[in-house]
């Protein structure tokens, strides 16, 4: 037997980890095809620090015994993961058919214009993270804009900056 | 009598039976119908991404890929009726559609399986101008560039690092439009755990992957009167470099090779054969070494430059078991730089070695620092066989009509233990052919190992040598170097020694051989045969088959280097090896 280098690899990726989620790795390593449950870590990894760092995915690998190629294939096959921060809230505009009609493209624009960040963007100061999105199903209510789990109907470019006032004293 | 069980079905209205279990693909092969195709490949796992080998079959709503369908009994099938060609076609302009229209520049015009579908399915015009993927040429590695936008998402290239080299480097990331092949997080090449082997050069269809062109800095070298211009020729060169100019492949091409390299205006034309003769002196040295006083076993050999990126990666733990020696590209190249440039009296400074070879892995081995001298780099370029094969093209030279050379001496000589370096158990059975004399005292009568032979990739033996029982393994492909490494590291079996070649069938299939003629496909095992014949075929024809009765490797210790793993040795022949990140996932 000739033991492995201690070059702390391992010991790097448990550190680069939530304690959680190194315990759910642990567990599924135990089980039948542990490899299966990648997506299942990942999802977790994302819950606890709002996005997958670079380091989180390359630990989730050398934990998993996943090649690295494949976990960050996999990860970024699906629109839900992102490589960036998010902020406190996620403003996602409707550009749904409905939405579309009814002046989404003005909401965007006014909220670009408020915020100074572009699509798939977040301010500087992690507050907002600015989105669009396919059809929420909410269509009777167009336009409409979801922040972080509220949904604001009948949205116009004039309303945008109470929006965003109200989610900054919020956020005080 | 099998009990197999028997399918009958029709394809094209030739009735034909084959076994259960049996593509639509292979079953019309059997009767000489060739479907076209380019995701599928025999040795790799089934993609059925492109849909190019599409099929028609009575009963089923729309085209199938006969690639991953199955037959079944009373199934009639259409390969060639006027709609399953228009579809066919119609599929592989939309591939075009998202290719860009550079075959005229392009470095593979002529011999891309993608211009020869196109002209197979009968593409003549082309329809639409629209939006197509856009990507910069990723040419910061030192031996694999990617060129994404000619990327045709075949996954040739990703399987073959998975499923033959065990890496894993490649993945498809993102989706859609904007899905792109990449090392993970989209890194660049020489960032990532890639052992710089090739094999994606060889399985990619179109030029999506290529070596890094180092041919632009020989000519320069070349026009320069300052430089003295050498070159070295690895063993399997000779045994593929005809393919490039419409041998048969297995057809051996020593001495018009050296011709051709000659009339490009080398100054001399060693062979890295001398340095492979070289290399069996110091290892069997350093394994007799090691035997003698209980050092660590087992000896790994340490030719393939690819095997030692993968080691460093992947399995640091068994750097210490490597062979210390120098590849022989490496050790033919301190000789010309010290010796050479000694006996010769030339300044090393105006010495341009340059060497030939089967690998793009040694590409990035000649600028590593363990490979340099006292600062001093020792390579100064690195050709593959394509390469050459196309800069004697370039200079109008008419390969088949040259005259036999011979390579200049004293490092142009070498025994028939050498020429089989280039192909798979080569190393193995030349350091056999020393050690056995050594051990025994006696001369041996049969100097051939075919048993050490490893055409299937993966072999273990256990050879009497004397009062010695020597366990041996040898491997070719990183994926049965990693089932024989799974052994050693668990402490399964005991070895004593090892020899790993990264690229199928060793050198023969390197990453930088020739792409298969007409009629052979990359991995072929008839083609790696043939290759391998060319070598045992030039090893039959030469009186001189060990590697210790190489006269001028005996003098080359008289006179300079002193005795086998010596000091001055030691440094000219041998080198060290680094852990390297990111660690590999083995």
């Amino acid at each position: 037997m000739i033991p492995a280098v201690n070059d702390k690899v391992l010991e790097n990726a448990r550190a680069a980890l939530p304690a959680s989620v190194v315990e759910f790795i642990d567990k599924v390593n135990q089980g039948e095809r542990p490899s299966s449950h990648l997506i299942a870590v990942l999802h977790k990894v994302q819950e606890e620090l709002g996005f997958l760092p670079r380091e989180s995915m390359d630990a989730v690998a050398q934990l998993m015994q996943v090649p690295t190629a494949k976990v960050t294939g996999v990860a970024s096959f699906y629109h839900h993961f992102s490589f960036v921060p998010k902020g406190k809230y996620i403003i996602s505009v409707c550009t749904g058919t409905a939405c579309y009609v009814k002046g989404a493209e003005e909401v965007i624009d006014k909220f670009k214009e408020e915020l100074g960040i572009n699509l798939g963007e977040t301010t500087a100061d992690g507050l907002f993270t600015l989105e669009d999105t396919r059809c929420l199903g909410a269509c009777a209510l167009a336009p409409v804009v979801k922040v972080g789990d509220d949904i604001h109907a009948s949205m116009t470019a004039d309303k945008v900056p109470g929006i965003i006032e109200r989610y900054m004293n919020l956020a005080d | 009598m099998s009990n197999e069980k028997k399918i009958t079905l029709t394809i094209d209205g030739q009735q034909l039976t084959v076994p259960a279990g049996t593509t639509v693909m292979d079953a019309a092969e059997t009767i000489g119908i060739h479907i076209p195709r380019l995701c599928y490949h025999p040795s790799l796992s089934l993609e059925g991404s492109c849909r190019v080998c599409i099929v028609k079959i009575e009963g089923m709503p729309s085209y199938v890929t006969s690639c991953s369908t199955m037959v079944t009994e009373g199934m009639v099938v259409y390969t060639n009726e006027p709609d399953v060609r228009e579809a066919r076609r119609d599929i592989v302009e939309l591939i075009l559609d998202n290719h860009p229209r550079a075959c005229l520049t392009c470095e593979r015009d002529s011999n891309c399986e993608l211009q020869n579908l196109a002209y197979t399915v009968g593409v003549r015009e082309r329809l639409f101008e629209g939006e197509r993927k856009r990507y910069e040429i990723e040419d910061s590695g030192k031996s694999v560039i990617r060129d994404a936008e000619k990327c045709i998402l075949c996954g040739r290239c990703v399987r073959v690092c998975h499923e033959v080299q065990g890496v894993y480097n490649l993945s498809q990331h993102n989706r859609g439009f904007n899905t792109v092949v990449t090392p993970a997080h989209g890194d660049k090449m020489d960032d990532s755990v890639c052992i710089q082997c090739g094999q994606c050069i060889n399985a990619c269809p179109t030029a999506s992957l290529q070596e890094k062109r180092h041919v632009d800095r020989i000519w320069k070298a070349l026009a320069d009167p300052t430089k003295h211009v050498v070159v070295q020729t690895a063993p399997s060169i000779r045994a593929a470099i005809g393919e490039e100019f419409g041998y048969e492949p297995g057809t051996p091409c020593t001495g018009k090779m050296v011709t051709a390299l000659r009339k490009l205006g080398f100054d001399k034309v060693f062979d890295s054969n001398f340095s492979a003769d070289l290399t069996i002196i110091e290892e069997s040295n350093e394994l007799i070494e090691r035997v003698k006083s209980g050092g660590k076993l087992p000896l790994i050999t340490s030719c393939s430059p690819g095997w030692i990126n993968f080691m460093e990666k992947f399995y640091p733990e068994l750097m210490p078991y490597a062979s210390t020696c120098r590849s022989p590209m490496s050790m033919l190249s301190a000789l010309l730089k010290t010796y050479y440039a000694e006996k010769f009296a030339i300044d090393p400074k105006d010495i341009f070695v340059v060497a030939v070879m089967p690998c793009v892995a040694k590409k990035y081995e000649m600028d590593r620092p363990e490979h340099y001298i006292d600062g001093m780099q020792l390579t100064d370029a690195v050709v593959t066989t394509r390469e050459l094969g196309w800069m004697i093209k370039s200079n109008s030279i008419n390969f088949k009509g040259l005259e036999d050379g011979e390579f200049d001496t004293p490092l142009g000589e070498s025994s028939g233990a050498a020429d089989i370096f280039g192909t798979t158990g080569g190393v193995m059975e030349a350091a056999l052919r020393t050690a056995a004399e050594k051990i025994t005292g006696q001369s041996l009568d049969h100097v051939e190992f075919t048993d050490v032979r490893a055409v299937e990739g993966f072999r273990e033996r256990t050879l009497q040598v004397g009062d010695l029982s020597l366990n041996i393994g040898v491997t070719n492909g990183i994926v049965n170097a990693k089932k024989l490494l799974e052994k050693v590291v668990s402490g399964e079996k005991e070895f004593h020694v090892i020899e790993i070649m990264a690229c199928p069938g060793g050198c023969i299939g390197g990453g930088g051989q020739p792409y298969p003629p007409k009629g052979y496909k990359i991995l072929d095992p008839e083609l790696l045969r043939k290759r391998a014949q060319a070598l045992y075929t030039i090893d039959q024809g030469k009186k001189l088959r060990k590697s210790h009765e190489n006269p001028s490797i005996q003098a080359l210790y008289d006179e300079y280097l002193g005795e086998p793993g010596g000091k001055k040795a030691h440094k000219l022949l041998h080198t060290h090896y680094n852990q390297k990140f990111p660690k590999g996932i083995k």
